[in-house]
Formats: structure tokens, C-alpha cells, sequence
């Protein structure tokens, strides 16, 4: 039951500036998710608030005290690790015993605690099997357990579920879920899956070279993405994007580049009124596009080849080009096209985005 | 294929053999009678005897060495492995200023020759009052073996995943607790290397032992073989039973430590 804070937080090594000035409220419990690519400074981030790194500048609170300056053991949190992290050479019950061991709980309540996590994990079969003995997502559950016994104030996780088989991942990632809604205690989670992070997080971090991108809803984050990054990180497929040219023509405002023209809707006209004869990026979602109907109006219909079709059963996805741009649409199963065939797809006004060019910040 | 296998097999029994010979020649020679040690035939002791054992263990100086020895080597290995440990766990661990270039002294300082460093540590141990004490021994054997155990140990830690050591500083560990509860644990197996290499070592060693002690106080079986005394002829008998009971301890020690040898090898190369 904590907040926390963190306030102009860096953190820099010697040559790298890992994590820049980040300020983040998390609020009691709720379940937020640091993503990104590699070396964005999510994990960076994480293990300053563990207390498994130093911080450089700025400060970490958890609940009302400043942690700065405490050791990990007495920040009253529980991590679990990419890796597992378990005691190789303790079995199940004394892996998640270990940290109520050290902290002089006496021995009924040690058992209590474990058998109840035992519990709620499904693992009171394992408590006398060594880790070696476990398979990967019953070693991923001793490791949730160990953190869930000491009853801490925060959950941490570090890209706990990467190293699971895509079916257990997705099985886990659902217990997590349920398992956070019991417990109701602040986590951090950390992951580079934008899947993990939209499914898991009550709100959602985005992270890009140490600089937070931009904090929201899951939902939020994917309609309104605060700039191209996040516009294309978050979502799969990705966003398309094409380089187009702003140009007004007798009081009607075009986006316009090669194979492709699109009037610019009413509700942006205000916004780019800046950029006329301008280069800006225009970004449109794959399942934003479809094919075009007789109730489309031509100012957002364009023609395409097919290049590639891929069918998921749920839905198609088509690799499209249009001019010199690649684009993928999310389409209907019913839709029968062939590879070099030609299309017309339209897309949807309403769910446009616009992005500057130099700044890549949402218009 | 198959004959090729077999005479490769014929030859490491050979060789085996032949660097078994002289143990077991020793081993014969010390059940012969007085009468047969220098003559062959007889290859095999037509009266084994254990006259020469009752000789060695009643008469001479040995029992008193092997005492020594065992003292020695047990305090030595006690020491050389906590100092080991705790050096290992500090240069591979912690943020020691200079690491790389201590690290690479101390493999240097192995290749020293023991003969370089006997007077000046003679001179030393002279001006502690050490001559002819167990103490004087110890340190100087574990001063040799240090640099090897430190070198074992500290690659075996290295390799407990550093996540390991986080999850038990958030579990509420110290750094004694954790080198207690996850640390040692964990390099059980390469402690028992290193035991068993400091055991040997301090055992066989001669030149320390026979510098820096000058009585039977202190005497340890490698000096107390080379001495042992003959006075009209060489008494072979005596000196094979000395021998025999001399090599008995590293015996019993590699035979028990055997398992967790094994286990040692295996965990490091096989440590996900």
C-alpha cells in the first residue's frame, strides 16, 4: 500500500546517460508498465527504485519516506527477476521462506505465508523440489511467490515473463493480472513487449533513449499517441507512416505524396494550418484502412498493389504500396485479393494522425 | 576401429602401470623380511612382515612428524580457504580499486619459485620467534597457496548469476549473510577443490619444512623421511613402511572428497 514517486530522476554511467530527468507519479495500488526498446532506461529505472542502483540526481519516494538513501532490504519491496533469480541450492518452500528467514518472522508465520502463496500460485506440490526440478513457468511462479510472501508495500518486475514460451507467456500474463487484482499492491513492471504492457498496465510508461515519451492508459496511449514514437511502438502492425506534403488548393487542404492524396478532414485544419507547404508525417493504422465501397468518398480512397497477404484467420493482413510508400491494412477474412492485384482502399478521417517532421511530436 | 580401441586401451594400462610401479614396489618392499630387500628373486615377500611398521611406529621419529603434517596441513587449509574466500569474494564481487591489476599480481606471484623467497622468509620467521613452530609453517604454506585458491574460487563466483545476490539483498540479506546462506552454498564443490589442492600441497611441501624447523616439534614427513636416520646402511625396509603410512592420509583424503570433486566439475560446466 504505497505511492511512488520519482522526481527529476538521472541516473548516468560514465559514458551513457541511462535515465533523463524522469518524473512519475504511481499511485496506490496501481499496475504500471515501463516500455521500450532496449537501453531506454526502463530497467535502469526499475532497479533504482529496488535500490540495486545508485541514483545520480533527483529522488525516489515509496509511500511518505525518501528511499534514496536506504539499502534494498529496508524499502519494503519484493522483485522479481528476468531470470528467475531463485537459490539453486534451496527448495521451493525455503526459496520463499528465505527473505521472512532474514527478517526474524517467527516459523509459524513463515509457514503460513508460504503455504497461502503456495496457494493462491498453485505450486504446494513444488515446496520440496529444487529449482533445477522445476520447469520454466513453475520457476517463474516460485519466483512471483518469493516476492508475494513478504506482503511488500511494491511489487518490481523485470521483463519477468521474456524468458517463457510464447503460449506460457501469454497463460502467466493473465495470472498476473488476477494475482494483482487480489493483492492490490503498487507494481512496477518492466517489459519491451508493447503486448504485455497494453494487457498488464492500468497506465503505461513508454520510454525511449533514459526520456519518458509519454504516460497513459493503455487506450489512451494507442488513439492518442504524443508523438511518432509511441505512435509506432505501441500497436502490431505498426502504424503506417508516409512523408506528405501539406497544400491548399482552392480553401481545400490536401496531404498529398506520390500514389497518394487525402483531404485533410475539417477537425485538423486548425491544427495544421502551421504547416501549409509543409512536409509533416502522416500516420494511419492498419486496421484504419479497408477496402474501398461505393459510400466512400474519393477524397480518402487511394489505389494500391498487393505485395504480400497474409491471412491470420481473424483477419488479413496486406502489405500494400502505394507510390513509393509500403503500407500494411488490416482487413476483413471475407476479403478475397491476390498478390500484384490492384486495390482501392480507403481510410478512416476520424482516426488520421499527424506528426511533425523535425520534433516527430503528435499535431 | 575396434582393435585400434583396444591397443590404445593396452597403452594407458601400461602406462598406468608403470606409474604405479614404484608405489607398489614400495608397498612390497616394506611386508619383505630383512634378508630379501636387496635380492630378486624373491619379487613378491615370501614371509610378509610387519617388523618395519612396528619399527617406524614405535621406534622412530614418525608418528611425532605425521602429527605435525596432519596439524600443519588441516590449519593451513582452514586458513588458506576462509582468507580464500573471503579475497575471492571481494575481487569478484565488490568495486576493489585496481582490480584487474591485482588480480593479475597474484597470478604472477605464483610463478615465483618457492627457493627465491625461503631465505628472506627464514630471516623473517627468525625475527618473529616462528622457528620451529607449527605457525611458521601454516603461514608460509598458506602464503603459497592463497594465490591459487583466490584464482579458483573467484572464477567460480563470478559465475553465480549477479541476480542471485540482488534477490537476496531485497530479501533483506547483508553481505555476510548472503557469502553465508547463498555464497558459500553455491562454491561448496570448488571448496572442496581447494581443500584438497591446500591439503596436498602443505603435505608434500619440503623446502619450508625443512628450513624453518629444526626439531621433531615441528618436523613435518617430507623432512622427517629425508632424514630418517641409518646409521651403518640405508634401512630400505624402515624407510618403504614410512613411506607407505606417509602417503595413507592424501589417500583416505582424495577418496572422501572424491564425490564432491566430481560434482564441482560438473556444476561449473553445466550452471545454466
Amino acid at each position: 500500500m504505497a505511492q511512488v514517486l520519482m522526481k527529476d530522476l538521472n541516473k548516468k554511467y560514465d559514458e551513457v546517460h541511462a535515465v533523463k530527468d524522469v518524473n512519475l507519479h504511481i499511485r496506490d495500488k496501481e499496475f504500471i508498465v515501463l516500455v521500450g526498446p532496449s537501453g531506454c532506461g526502463k530497467s535502469t529505472t526499475l532497479r533504482m527504485v529496488a535500490g540495486l542502483e545508485e541514483i545520480t540526481s533527483g529522488e525516489i519516494s515509496i509511500g511518505d519516506r525518501i528511499v534514496n538513501d536506504l539499502p534494498p532490504k529496508d524499502r519494503d519491496i519484493a522483485m522479481v527477476f528476468q531470470n528467475y533469480a531463485l537459490y539453486p541450492h534451496m527448495t521451493v518452500y525455503d526459496n520463499m521462506a528465505f527473505g521472512l528467514k532474514m527478517r526474524k518472522f517467527p516459523k509459524p508465520e513463515i509457514q503460513k505465508r508460504v503455504q497461502d502463496a503456495a496457494e493462491i500460485l498453485g505450486i504446494q506440490e513444488l515446496l520440496k523440489r529444487k529449482p533445477r526440478q522445476l520447469s520454466g513457468g513453475q520457476r517463474q511462479r516460485v519466483a512471483v511467490g518469493r516476492a508475494i510472501v513478504r506482503h511488500p508495500q511494491v511489487f518490481l518486475f523485470d521483463e519477468p515473463l521474456s524468458n517463457l514460451d510464447a503460449k506460457l507467456r501469454v497463460q502467466m500474463r493473465v495470472e498476473l493480472k488476477r494475482l494483482h487484482d487480489r493483492l492490490e499492491t503498487t507494481a512496477i513492471y518492466v517489459t519491451h513487449d508493447q503486448v504485455e504492457a497494453m494487457t498488464l498496465g492500468d497506465r503505461v510508461v513508454v520510454m525511449r533513449d533514459g526520456w519518458i515519451q509519454q504516460v497513459g492508459e493503455p487506450l489512451e496511449l494507442y488513439s492518442k499517441p504524443a508523438n511518432k514514437f509511441v505512435a509506432g511502438f505501441i500497436g502490431s502492425p505498426a502504424m503506417n507512416f508516409a512523408d506528405v506534403t501539406i497544400a491548399d488548393a482552392n480553401g481545400v487542404v490536401w496531404a498529398e505524396t506520390p500514389g497518394l492524396k487525402v483531404r485533410v478532414p475539417p477537425a485538423c485544419l486548425e491544427r495544421l494550418r502551421p504547416y501549409k507547404g509543409q512536409h509533416i508525417t502522416l500516420g494511419i493504422r492498419p486496421e484504419d484502412l479497408h477496402l474501398a465501397g461505393g459510400a466512400d468518398p474519393s477524397e480518402y480512397t487511394f489505389d494500391s498493389t498487393v505485395e504480400v497477404v497474409e491471412p491470420l484467420g481473424s483477419e488479413i493482413l496486406l502489405d500494400i504500396k502505394t507510390g513509393p510508400n509500403m503500407m500494411v491494412a488490416r482487413v476483413d477474412p471475407t476479403v478475397r485479393v491476390k498478390v500484384h492485384e490492384s486495390i482501392r482502399l480507403a481510410l478512416n478521417p476520424e482516426r488520421l494522425h499527424f506528426f511533425d517532421m523535425k520534433t516527430e511530436a503528435a499535431i | 576401429m575396434r582393435v585400434g580401441q583396444r591397443i590404445r586401451d593396452g597403452l594407458v594400462l601400461l602406462l598406468l602401470a608403470a606409474y604405479a610401479t614404484p608405489f607398489f614396489w614400495q608397498l612390497l618392499t616394506s611386508f619383505k623380511p630383512e634378508a630379501e630387500l636387496l635380492v630378486l628373486p624373491p619379487l613378491l615377500p615370501t614371509r610378509p612382515t610387519l617388523a618395519h611398521y612396528a619399527v617406524v611406529l614405535q621406534e622412530s621419529l614418525l608418528p611425532r612428524a605425521l602429527l605435525n603434517s596432519l596439524g600443519v596441513a588441516t590449519l593451513t587449509v582452514a586458513l588458506a580457504l576462509a582468507l580464500g574466500l573471503f579475497g575471492a569474494y571481494a575481487l569478484a564481487r565488490l568495486p576493489v580499486p585496481g582490480k584487474g591489476a591485482l588480480m593479475l599480481g597474484i597470478v604472477a606471484s605464483t610463478a615465483f619459485p618457492q627457493i627465491a623467497t625461503v631465505s628472506p622468509l627464514y630471516l623473517l620467521m627468525r625475527a618473529l620467534g616462528l622457528r620451529d613452530t607449527w605457525t611458521a609453517l601454516v603461514l608460509a604454506n598458506t602464503s603459497f597457496a592463497l594465490p591459487l585458491i583466490i584464482w579458483l574460487l573467484a572464477g567460480f563466483i563470478r559465475e553465480i548469476p549477479d541476480a542471485i545476490e540482488e534477490a537476496a539483498a531485497l530479501d533483506g540479506a547483508g553481505r555476510l549473510q548472503t557469502l553465508r546462506f547463498v555464497i558459500l552454498p553455491l562454491v561448496a564443490p570448488a571448496l572442496a577443490s581447494a581443500a584438497l589442492l591446500t591439503f596436498l600441497l602443505s603435505w608434500n611441501e619440503f623446502l619450508f619444512a625443512y628450513t624453518f624447523t629444526a626439531t621433531e616439534a615441528s618436523r613435518t614427513v617430507p623432512v622427517a623421511l629425508a632424514l630418517f636416520p641409518g646409521v651403518f646402511e640405508v634401512p630400505w625396509g624402515d624407510i618403504a613402511a614410512a613411506s607407505i603410512l606417509a602417503s595413507l592420509p592424501p589417500v583416505v583424503i582424495v577418496v572422501g572428497l572424491q564425490r564432491y570433486l566430481v560434482r564441482g566439475v560438473l556444476a561449473g560446466a553445466l550452471r545454466e
